[in-house]
């Protein structure tokens, strides 16, 4: 299970990268993988407000279609809309080319409410057993 | 096989219309028409008729095989009801002929049927009154939805949420959703059985409806049912009855005799007309007696003189939610089916259907884990969770199954269970047929162990092997287009 | 007959494998207070006996009138083939194709039908079809809601009033305004329509021909609706489609319709078939059952249900439509009927169909006191005016074997004297020419 050190986690499953007032958001590895193969996209609108633990973006494998949940609050700067006709991106490389927004952060603070890397790998590891 | 466009060859014919004899008016002026017309195929009569044999021959049917799909009751369809809907006198009745001469004159032997079954289906349920209107169990739902929010609007009141077991078809919470409500899902408790504690909980002033199905899709009769439509009652909320199982309960129990307020028939499974490939169904929706007068426009009433009438009075009605009368050509085969099995029949069609698939359970529970309970009623849920253990998927089963020549049962529904098959045997499935069945199930538990590679494999029978879905999704590929 | 196979020695031999000494015993989960209060249904009769039944029931019906009614369901012609291949009980004994496996019958002919419609129609994507032409408008409505967040919808009063009922039915708890245009000259009023078209409007609805018969070319209104970045929706009649301009050379978004006319019979207004179909672009908001082509293991063909997670048993109370089945024998009905047809006879059809009606239109104008709409072209059904109320006339007109139109004063205020006529290609030279003679003595008596 590939959990890159640099990055916040949330326990919907989401990662954040943090660089000064901007985020990029994405999906985990080991999301990606529980979804199996995705196949369709619904991302949010440069533009779009989104809010700490609330709806930003859909994804859709066969048979089933998730929820993602923005890791921070802000406003949608750049969406990934390389993804909307390469959705294999996200299983390919969830932490680089399968990234699916950039934010401006709202509230830096609001990343108490995050997991780092060692707290994420724990808590999937609980999910396991 | 080759697309019927792929047999298209310029200049060929496949139906000979009538010549024009009459006076040629001028053409449609040309800004009104099409510049190019639509590529129909260019085929023969006969290419026509070898194309379509040819492609029923690809399907698994009742009329073929045994076809276990649990929650779509695929039982046997009577042959003499399909004469009936074919009857000239049916099939080539206009409906709005009973708008052209005083109160449906032209249309007395259709309203009677129409007026009969209403009836028939409110004594097998208990229900005051019905509408046959719904085209489908789904626009049931939505029906019913619909009246009971059309109810707590008369009453004044702004109920907000609908609640809906976490066991549910889809089309429950998709129907309460549609209507304007948010959807409170409830847990199934270890039993199998709607959690009380969560349900009491979340029941309150604001609950508009509870919508269940009993029995439910797990293939149990909930026996706290009656609590369960009181305490919903007791809060002014009503009962919304899924009556896709109907078929396990006929003369046993009554959904308005429970205390529900209102349902719908999947008429193509309890009363046996054809699925059709996905359809049409018929969906009459059934009320008691504090919602009749909310029910669609319009009414089928029989006057004093033995006529009958459409009612076109608005009461508190809801409005139109069909173009007419419902799908007519369904009805009239359910119709035609009540006649013929009548009282012991359709009771005599329960309880077969749940002996069968009681000793479908019975048999297969030592190899699948049954997902609740020891007993159920017209359907078994099962689980290959001990198959995972192999890496072997309920997919593998079904697929397997195919090649044993037999329709797989409902997988991975209810989502609740894991790797879940659901099994409906039908009451019209002989003994020798289910024990085929359930040897092939069997052996596929074995292979599980012994080789699970073959079930991996399967199908192999078929004209093709699986397909990759992720690509279908990926890539939409949704009509053929010429080269 | 119950149509169940086990002998008494069989039931006896299940139950001792289940374990129980009878069927009440599995029927012990329901209390004894909830058993029926009645269950007074009258025992069952034999096959013969039931359609000896129905078949005197069906006689009641006034099917022996010469049909001159449409309103939106016609009585066309149907071909023996197209009951004899519907008739393959391979087919409608089958369901869902849910194991694509053992479907590809089913799967290959929804993919051919969606085929049919987008030739039609013009557009990019059809769905599997859905129940009939007043809920494919609604989806089609509803659609529009999702893709604008807009919550106004400009409705043409030429639309059938049976589906302008059932769209308020439908949304009225959903605080979707809905404002009605009128009907000038026979078409829809584009003053009225952009007086009200804003960047509020999610969509706007017509209909062609509309509810009078009139043909219209909305290319006007289309440009101006997107503008706005509305949706432009439009009702159409398939048959007409072998001649009229269809909606996506108007530029029109989505296309729905009831393709009863291709080969469904009236059947007293059911089961039909609904057909939607849209730009590529709204596809992921299009509700139903979709098939789609793919490959197998071994690069076959083959097809199978695809983008499932827009639908209610993935998506549940977040689906796009709580629709679950489609109304696919009709629609192999329909692709049955075209196929036959085919290109050519398509054309020659919708050919025919306007050419009776404009002879059809000759003829009446001669009859004295009936005049006959021509402010737009009509397809094969048209408005005419009596010098008498038009319920009279039809009552009139029954007793000389005749159902000789729709009397509009039922759907519309103050045009009690008008009737709408269609005329098929069912109707011959001398049944029109009756109608009208029929037509005259009538209005003199």
């Amino acid at each position: 299970m590939n959990i890159p050190e640099n990055l916040l986690y949330t326990k919907d499953h989401e990662w954040v990268k943090i660089e000064g007032d901007r985020a990029t958001i994405g999906i985990t590895d080991f999301a990606q993988h529980s979804l199996g193969d995705i196949t369709f996209i619904d991302l949010p609108k440069p533009g779009a407000k989104v809010e700490q633990s609330k709806w930003c973006a859909t994804v859709e494998s066969v048979k089933a279609a998730s929820d993602v949940y923005a890791p921070l609050s802000g406003e949608v700067l750049e969406a990934n809309t390389e993804l909307t006709d390469h959705p294999e991106l996200i299983n390919k490389s969830a932490y680089d080319t399968g990234w699916f927004a950039l934010i401006k952060i709202a509230d830096l603070g609001e990343k108490s409410r995050l997991m780092n890397s060692v707290q994420y790998k724990e808590y999937v590891q609980g999910l396991s057993k | 096989m080759q697309l019927i466009f792929e047999k298209s060859r310029p200049g060929r014919e496949g139906f000979k219309l009538p010549e024009i004899d009459i006076p040629i008016a001028s053409d449609m002026p040309a800004k009104y028409c099409r510049e190019q017309p639509a590529s129909l195929p260019e085929v023969s009569e006969l290419d026509v008729v070898r194309h379509f044999s040819n492609l029923s021959r690809l399907n698994f049917s009742v009329d073929t095989n045994f076809y276990p799909l649990g929650s779509c009751t695929m039982k046997y369809n009577p042959k003499f009801t399909e004469k009936v809907a074919s009857l000239e006198g049916f099939s080539d009745l206009h409906p709005l002929l009973p708008q052209l001469l005083g109160g449906g004159m032209l249309a007395q032997g259709s309203l009677e049927v129409l007026y009969n079954i209403e009836k028939l289906l409110s004594e097998i349920t208990g229900m005051s009154a019905f509408t046959t209107q719904p085209l489908a169990g789904a626009h049931g739902e939505l029906t019913g939805v619909m009246l009971i929010a059309a109810y707590h609007k008369h009453n004044g009141e702004q109920r907000k949420h609908v609640i809906i077991p976490d066991s549910a078809h889809g089309t429950n919470p998709a129907s309460a959703a549609i209507a304007g409500y948010k959807v409170v899902v409830i847990p199934t408790d270890k039993d199998g059985f709607l959690d009380l504690q969560a349900y009491k909980k979340a029941l309150n002033q604001e609950t508009a409806a509870v919508m269940l199905t009993c029995p439910d899709t797990l293939g149990l009769f909930n026996p706290k049912i009656k609590e369960i439509a009181d305490l919903a009652h007791g809060v002014g909320a009503l009962m919304y009855y899924d009556g896709a199982n109907l078929n396990a309960i006929l003369g046993k129990c009554r959904p308005g005799d429970i205390g529900f307020d209102v349902m719908h028939i999947n008429l193509h499974k309890t009363f046996a007309t054809p699925h059709g490939g996905g359809g049409p169904g018929a969906g009459p929706v059934g009320v008691c007696e504090k919602l009749v007068d909310f029910l669609p426009i319009s009414r089928v009433i029989r006057r004093a003189d033995g006529t009958f009438a459409l009612d076109y009075r608005k009461h508190k009605s809801i409005g139109y939610i069909a173009p007419f009368y419902g799908n007519f050509g369904v009805i009239l085969k359910a119709y035609a089916y009540i006649l013929s099995l009548g009282k012991s029949g359709l009771v005599e069609a329960s309880e077969n259907a749940v002996l069968s698939a009681n000793y479908c359970l019975e048999r297969l529970k030592n190899y699948y884990a049954p997902a609740y309970g020891k007993s159920c009623m017209h359907e078994c849920v099962l689980s290959a969770e001990k198959q995972l253990e192999q890496g072997v998927h309920a997919l593998d089963i079904a697929k397997y199954l195919i090649d044993r020549g037999f329709h797989p049962p409902t997988i991975y529904f209810p989502m609740i269970v894991k790797e879940a098959m659901m099994v409906e045997p039908t009451e019209t499935e002989s003994k020798e047929t289910l024990d085929a069945f359930i040897e092939a199930m069997i052996e596929a538990a074995v292979l599980a162990q012994t080789n699970p590679e073959v079930l991996h494999q399967a199908p192999l029978s078929m004209p093709i092997k699986r397909l990759d879905e992720t690509k279908a999704a990926r890539e939409p590929n949704l009509r053929w287009q010429s080269k | 007959m119950n149509y169940i196979p086990h002998t008494e020695l069989e039931k006896k031999e299940m139950l001792k494998s289940i374990g129980v000494s009878g069927v009440d015993e599995l029927f012990k989960h329901i209390p004894k207070e909830l058993r029926p209060r009645s269950f007074n249904i009258p025992e069952g009769k034999s096959e013969f006996e039931v359609i000896e039944y129905l078949k005197l029931l069906s006689r009641k019906n006034a099917t022996n009138l010469t049909n001159f009614v449409g309103g939106g369901f016609y009585d066309h012609y149907i071909p023996a083939a197209v009951d004899a291949l519907a008739g393959r009980s391979e087919f409608y004994t089958a369901y869902t194709p849910y194991q694509p496996e053992c479907s590809q019958g089913w799967l290959q002919a929804i993919y051919e039908y969606q085929t049919v419609i987008c030739e039609l129609t013009g557009l990019d994507v059809s769905n599997a079809s859905l129940y009939d032409g007043g809920t494919a408008l609604y989806e089609a409505a509803m659609m529009a809601v999702r893709l604008t967040g807009r919550k106004k919808i400009i409705v043409d009063s030429g639309v059938n009033l049976i589906y302008r009922t059932m769209l308020y039915a439908y949304t009225s708890n959903l605080s979707i305004e809905f404002i009605e245009t009128p009907v000038v000259h026979g078409q829809a009023c584009r003053e009225d329509i952009y007086k009200h078209l804003d960047d509020q409007t999610a969509a706007v609805i017509v209909q062609n021909p509309n509810f009078f018969g009139a043909v219209d070319d909305f290319s006007d209104i289309v440009q101006q609706v997107h503008k706005y970045g509305a949706l432009a929706i439009a009702s159409v009649y398939p048959v007409s489609l072998g001649m009229l301009k269809p909606p996506a050379e108007m530029g029109m978004d989505i296309a729905t319709g009831e393709g009863q006319s291709l080969g469904i019979p009236l059947s007293f207004g059911g089961p039909y078939l609904g057909f939607i179909a849209v730009k590529k672009e709204h596809m992921r908001q299009l509700p139903g059952r979709i098939v789609g082509a793919t490959v197998d293991k071994d690069d076959k063909r083959g097809f199978v249900l695809t983008l499932q997670a827009r639908e209610q048993h993935i998506r549940r109370e977040r689906a796009t439509s709580n629709i679950c089945s489609n109304e696919a024998l009709c629609a192999l009905r329909a692709l049955i009927y075209t196929s036959l047809l085919g290109k050519a006879g398509f054309q020659k059809l919708a050919k025919l169909n306007y050419q009776k009606a404009e002879f059809a239109k000759s003829a009446l104008d001669k009859v004295s006191g009936v005049k006959v709409k021509r402010s737009a072209p009509t397809f094969n059904e048209f408005t005419v005016c009596l010098p008498k109320n038009a319920d009279e006339v039809v009552c009139r007109m029954i007793n000389k074997g005749f159902a000789c139109g729709f009397p509009l004063g039922r759907f519309y205020k103050g045009l009690d004297n008008y009737l709408l006529v269609t005329v098929t290609e069912k109707r011959t030279k001398e049944e029109i020419l009756q109608f009208a003679n029929s037509l005259e003595a009538a209005l003199c008596s």
